[in-house]
């Protein structure tokens, strides 16, 4: 395969941004699930009207 | 409605012409960025001439940062601004009235700059009426975008900061037009002038409708 | 429908997770059909007999290309969130374009950085001033990370809302305004034209990018529902001004039993309401 180097990098910062972007959001998630009192967070209860 | 904007025009330009900090700081200062950018280019005669047109602009969007902060610190000053919404003046005249003070601020600036072009560039007019003609569009539509953008960071806890990065996005396409509009005008660059001043009159529409339309969303907010 | 002990603070839910299980799913197959089953763009040109095309580094292109329709079509969602805040003052629209205009901005940032590593090789540089695409993106990008600064200075909930909605809906009406001034402004432009008309595209090459749009467009749901569910819960901590009495409750727990013990009857009294 020629240009290795680009190809493999353009998909590491593709799916890296993707991957870093998505963990800081689920733990920012867990971090503040935690504070809010279960019945506030309407996805536990019914999964159909909190997919946005 | 225009009779309103022409008052808080008035009441602007006087307290601009009283307090003199936009002739007495701004005007310097967009001076000085001439000269810097004298500097920066090593004071290359053919190089400053040829890109006086875009020198020149990127000094006025500069200097537009300054003039639209201070049009909004003369508000915040002293409850100002309470005093302009409990006179019933409409959103609508406030924004257009302050655009137009805006405007005649930048026109200003741009006479002397044209001067500082002319005197430290060499730069040579060729079609002054087209000069004239993109000048006023861009200041308009530099100015209604500024004053749009002016009140959406007057109401944050952050605006010296938030401003530039709002706003000069925004003002690319005028950079763009405005310095090959001039590009043409001093004879540096072969193209059309006349075409890139009509996208120059659009952006200004625009911008002057929708502030019209939405200064009341982010006059509420004061 | 109650999900199970343990998993119950996070933003998921079943729905999510499934759609995760989808999406990296999704991803493994697209790596197999991306660098194995696809060929590389290459053909002989018949007159002089060279090799023309992209070669390997069409492989680009899987992640590229998705990634730029989809950054648009978060950023034109966010623009219509934008819309329905102004239009109906819902804080639901506001978590949706607030959630979409971030993740717009990264998918418009990864569309940059690929396309200049694509442009490395190919064009000779990593940059192309003559392009009006990759131009008009750039602004779009500037602009909307001015528009997420903007909704992260503090302030009342609702003001930063309504302000960051005037601002997208500015932003995005500029697009067609930029792109315009851009054409004119260097009247060249370097882009493939369309892939599908101009050049001969292999059946792989073409299924897999459209695989590519597909997979990173559940991805982009997926992240979507669950930074909307964040935005949510920010919300909520605001509005029931849990916010001070957990910053208090955190502020007990550094000073300790100290505090604890310097308070009268020596008690702990976790549930303190703030004045």
């Amino acid at each position: 395969m020629n240009d290795v180097a680009y190809i493999v990098g353009a998909w590491v910062v593709g799916l890296g941004a993707i991957g870093i972007y998505s963990v800081r959001t689920l733990a920012r998630g867990r971090s503040l699930s935690r504070m809010v009192p279960e019945h506030r967070r309407r996805w536990l209860t019914s999964d159909t009207d909190a997919a946005a | 409605m225009f009779r309103d904007a022409l008052l808080v025009a008035g009441k602007d330009l006087r307290i601009e012409w009283r307090s003199r900090v936009a002739l007495g700081q701004v005007a310097p200062f967009a001076l000085l960025v001439l000269v810097l950018f004298g500097f920066a280019l090593d004071a290359e005669r053919p190089a400053l001439l040829r890109f006086a047109g875009g020198l020149f602009w990127v000094t006025v969007l500069l200097s537009l940062l300054l003039a639209v902060q201070r049009a909004y610190a003369i508000e915040s000053a002293d409850g100002a601004i309470d005093g302009l919404r409990r006179s019933g003046i409409e959103p609508a005249s406030v924004f257009l009235g302050k655009t137009a003070a805006v405007s005649i601020q930048i026109a200003v600036l741009e006479v002397l700059l044209g001067i500082g072009i002319v005197v430290l560039y060499d730069a040579r007019v060729e079609s002054p009426v087209l000069l004239v003609t993109a000048g006023a569009a861009a200041a308009v539509g530099a100015a209604a975008a500024g004053t749009l953008y002016g009140a959406l960071a007057a109401g944050t806890r952050a605006r010296e900061t938030i401003l530039p990065i709002l706003l000069l996005p925004v003002l690319a396409p005028v950079l763009i037009g405005a310095t090959r509009a001039f590009g043409d005008a001093l004879g540096a660059t072969a193209v059309d002038g006349w075409a890139w001043t009509g996208l120059l009159a659009a952006f200004a529409a625009l911008y002057v409708a929708f502030g019209t339309l939405a200064f009341g969303v982010l006059l509420e907010e004061w | 429908m109650n999900e199970t002990t343990g998993s119950t603070a996070t933003t998921g839910s079943r729905a999510t997770r499934v759609l995760g299980l989808a999406c990296l799913v999704g991803l493994g197959i697209l790596g197999v059909f991306a660098f194995g089953i696809s060929p590389e763009d290459a053909r002989i040109e018949e007159v002089s007999g060279e090799t023309v095309g992209q070669g390997d580094l069409v492989r680009i292109m899987y992640v590229h290309v998705p990634m730029a329709i989809l950054s648009y079509a978060f950023l034109s969602l966010c623009a219509v969130g934008s819309a329905m805040v102004l239009w109906r003052r819902s804080r639901w629209w506001d978590h949706v374009a607030h959630g979409a205009g971030e993740i717009g901005t990264l998918f418009c940032g990864i569309t940059l950085v690929t396309g200049m590593i694509w442009g490395r090789p190919t064009w000779g540089t990593w940059w192309e001033w003559g392009d009006v695409r990759l131009v008009t993106t750039l602004v779009l990008f500037l602009l909307f990370v001015g528009y997420l600064s903007l909704r992260r200075v503090p302030g009342d909930p609702e003001l930063v809302a309504r302000r960051a909605a005037v601002v997208a809906l500015l932003g995005v009406l500029m697009i067609p305004i930029v792109n315009r001034s851009v054409e004119w402004w260097e009247n060249r432009t370097l882009h493939q034209q369309s892939t599908l008309t101009e050049m001969r595209i292999e059946d792989w090459t073409l299924f897999t990018l459209m695989l590519g749009f597909l997979v990173f467009t559940l991805v982009g749901a997926w992240m979507l529902v669950h930074r909307f569910r964040v935005a949510w819960l920010e919300g909520e901590l605001e509005r029931s001004g849990l916010d001070a009495a957990i910053s208090e409750r955190r502020a007990e727990a550094l000073s300790g039993v100290e505090a604890a013990i310097a308070r009268p009857g020596g008690g702990a009294g976790p549930a303190r309401e703030v004045p």
